[in-house]
């Protein structure tokens, strides 16, 4: 039917071609344009086509080899006395019954059979602390075991799915439980991602983790220890750097990886804790650092949060691989006009598995993050919390960096050991900020994976820190994992 | 249309001289072995999994990444075997070539007979594949399948080509045929032998030899072998006089070193990708003649 539709375009093409000169050429273009495409789409419905015919065919063959090799015994019944003279051997229906039975039906594919990805994760957690509230002093990240006994910080539904030939969509919902056991719930991360723009360029939009370092975008199921690193938990916040927004990134044409990306957020509220969060209430207002914040929207492109990252990847060996990134975030934070935060990281990380491994052991692998951020703080002269007269403008800064070596010693078997250093520079507010004095923490780890779908993991934290001395605790993590199992990314 | 037939030519002229040589990524070895008989020097071949790999277990490394968005065609496996590792790498490649449903991406599954495919879906019972047992290249006649499959999407794709891949194609059948009915005589002597593996991966061979390869020292597929589990495997090997323990180059050989030596039986090094044991680099055809000479040397032995 195309076919002929071709044929008749192209005679009426050649009878209209010759009188109209002038405009012989746009329209033949056109026309050339058309037969093109069309010429394209015949070709494309014609393969199709062919494919599926060969599919049929081949599952025809398929069963008729298979009636085939059903008669054999059959005809081996009806000649039994014959066949008693030798031995039968055993057809291949006597070592796979009923392949074409209910139970195992004939099935060209059947993977992939739902339009939606969906899966549940659970953390556990149970432990203690010599700290008293081990949530307020050591813990900071809001997923972290919250408390002594028994704490349960993620429960998280994850989906995820082709929307179209055009995007894939994302989501991740979690449910938490506090100390009282009411229930929190936060839409983690809900997004597209395109899958057909051209130059290598990929867009994501939506809620979610910005390209930040390594594991700000890893859910907490993903993370190597029970907990968030220091550093990343004063400078990219208690819940990970993720906002509402849109972020591009390109693949560059080197001839090993090298992915550049840019994230324009809103960067707004407690998951964009450096920037413009409004913060915690302090004699009845609402303070960072102090400074009474000012409760505000954005106002124009200049109050966008921006995080480019740039990453490469090197083959350093046939067993070891290497990946390297420096991430930054600029934006406005919310003390005072004008005043914003800049924050830079650089990841490292490095992977050791032997040519020959059995279920991805054994392994070696080494990761290691470090973070320096600037923040402006506004002066706060007129309405300064209790105790000070006023806060002058200044520039607080914050340092630290996490190092983990983790080794995948047997099948199912994992220990790690982390250390991390985190300090900032003194402020002219509150000596006793969490957030900023100096801390240390030394946290072996022994992970048991019974199989790819649980988890127990055993974590000691060794603290150290100017504000509370030093704290020892003990978690016991417990993960369970159902539905479908989502790539694992390197 | 005569304006037009030139301007075809050309176009048709400029793109496949662009394309000299197509571009072709294969998830694992064994088709990728199959992908180099068939395409020969029309392609430039890429392979991601090493052959002592576990193909389930393969990193999702960033290189590959770059492999993939450089490529005209993929070919994978499919089935489920590659879902731990080739979905990230494929989202992030922002290749449309390779997009599912496209004709460069070859799901080699697709027209395979699947076995064991479950009829429900329980982890309770180890980690089974949806789809059924992936591991249906250890069946030569299913290599044909796959040959036939990547000699029609790689004609599609470079037809100036055809020819050459439907020759290598005719050519790499008659040589299956000719060594099946070889292999099949070497094997025939031990018809409905029972035989120990460590991973379900072998039910196709078994299928195509009539050997039974139903005991494993795996309790469940991909749970690990237990003292208890093993116990009963060299009870029941001791009883039925097995003497062949086949064990792929990741899995443990050492757990199956101690079955062999409680029950008199031999460990065999196999494997299912072409370069995993030594011997096979050849590819299919030499892997597929090594394995069943050295299963044939082993189960003709006493125990």
């Amino acid at each position: 039917m195309k076919l002929k539709l071709i044929l008749g375009l192209s005679s009426a093409l050649s009878l209209i071609g010759t009188p109209i000169q002038a405009e012989e050429t746009n329209e033949v273009a056109q026309l050339k344009q058309m037969l093109l495409q069309m010429q394209e789409k015949f070709e494309q419905n014609q393969s199709e086509q062919r494919q599926q015919l060969e599919s049929l065919r081949r599952e025809l063959a398929a069963l008729q080899s298979n009636q085939v090799t059903n008669d054999n015994p059959v005809t081996g019944a009806s000649s039994n006395t014959a066949a008693q003279l030798e031995p039968s051997p055993p057809s291949s229906r006597t070592l796979l019954p009923a392949t074409n039975s209910l139970s195992a039906p004939l099935t060209l594919v059947r993977s992939d059979s739902a339009y939606m990805n969906i899966s549940f994760d659970v953390l556990i957690a149970a432990g203690g602390s010599t700290a008293a509230d081990p949530a307020g002093q050591l813990e900071l990240g809001d997923h972290d075991p919250s408390n002594n006994g028994f704490s349960l910080r993620n429960a998280e539904i994850a989906i995820d799915g082709a929307v179209d030939p055009y995007f894939k969509g994302y989501g991740n919902i979690v449910y938490k439980l506090d100390q009282n056991n009411e229930t929190g719930a936060e839409l983690e991360e809900a997004y597209l991602v395109s899958t057909a723009l051209p130059d290598n360029l990929q867009l994501k939009a939506g809620q979610f983790f910005a390209a930040f370092g390594r594991q700000n975008s890893q859910h907490p199921h993903q993370w190597s220890f029970v907990d968030q690193p220091i550093i990343l938990n004063r400078t990219l916040g208690p819940d990970g750097l993720r906002n509402v927004g849109a972020q591009l990134s390109w693949l560059a044409p080197t001839p090993f990886y090298t992915e550049a990306y840019l994230g324009v957020f809103n960067g707004q509220g407690g998951t964009a804790f450096s920037f413009r969060n409004e913060g915690e209430d302090v004699d009845g207002v609402p303070r960072v650092h102090g400074r009474e914040t000012l409760d505000r929207t954005l106002r124009g492109p200049g109050d966008l949060l921006m995080a480019p990252r740039i990453t490469s990847s090197f083959e350093l060996t046939d067993e070891q691989t290497l990946v390297a990134g420096a991430s930054a975030a600029f934006g406005p934070n919310d003390t005072g006009t004008g005043k914003r935060t800049e924050i830079y990281g650089v990841d490292l990380y490095w992977k050791w598995k032997p040519a020959n491994a059995n279920a991805g052991f054994p392994f070696v692998s080494w990761q290691t993050e470090a973070n320096y951020q600037r923040f402006q703080a506004a002066a706060n002269l007129t309405n300064a919390p209790a105790g000070y007269a006023s806060l002058p403008a200044e520039t607080l800064e914050d340092w630290g960096i996490y190092s983990q070596v983790l080794w995948g010693f047997r099948e199912r078997w994992t220990a790690g050991l982390r250390g991390e250093y985190a300090n900032g520079n003194k402020g002219s507010y509150d000596p006793s900020d969490i957030y900023r004095n100096e801390r240390t923490r030394l946290s072996p780890m022994l992970a048991f994976f019974p199989s790819e779908f649980s988890k127990v993991r055993l974590q000691c934290n060794y603290d150290h820190g100017t504000l509370f001395g030093n704290q020892f605790s003990v978690w016991l993590q417990l993960e369970f994992l159902l539905g479908a199992h989502g790539a694992h990314k390197f | 249309m005569k304006h037009i037939a030139p301007v075809l030519l050309t176009l048709q002229l400029l793109s496949s001289a662009a394309n000299a040589r197509l571009n072709v990524v294969a998830t694992t070895p064994d088709i990728a072995s199959i992908a180099r008989v068939i395409g020969d020097d029309k392609i430039e071949l890429t392979t991601l999994a090493k052959p002592t790999e576990d193909p389930h277990f393969v990193d999702a490394k960033p290189s590959f990444i770059v492999k993939l968005n450089h490529a005209d065609v993929l070919i994978e496996g499919g089935a489920g075997l590659e879902a731990g590792w080739l979905p990230a790498l494929l989202d992030q490649s922002r290749n449309e070539k390779l997009a599912s449903g496209a004709p460069g991406r070859i799901a080699c599954s697709q027209g395979v007979r699947l076995l064991e495919v479950p009829a429900s879906l329980d982890r309770a019972k180890g980690d089974i594949h949806s789809a059924g047992n992936p591991h249906y290249l250890a069946d030569p006649v299913n290599a044909k399948v796959v040959a036939q499959h990547i000699a029609e999407s790689l004609c599609l794709l470079d037809p100036k080509s055809a020819a050459t891949f439907q020759g290598n194609l005719s050519q790499f059948n008659t040589e299956i045929d000719n060594k099946l009915a070889g292999w099949k005589k070497t094997l025939a002597p031990f018809q409905g032998r029972e035989l120990a593996a460590y991973h379900n991966s072998w039910l196709y061979f078994g299928e195509c030899f009539e050997l039974k390869i139903d005991l494993f020292l795996e309790p469940k597929p991909g749970i690990p072998p237990t003292p208890a589990h093993l116990g009963q495997i060299i009870k029941k090997m001791k009883a039925m006089h097995v003497n062949t323990v086949i064990v792929d180059p990741y899995l443990n050989r050492k757990t199956a070193e101690t079955v062999a030596r409680n029950t008199g039986a031999t460990v065999v090094d196999v494997t299912q990708f072409p370069g995993g044991v030594k011997g096979t680099e050849g590819g299919y055809i030499q892997m597929m003649n090594q394995t069943v000479n050295l299963l044939a040397e082993s189960l003709i032995k006493k125990n």
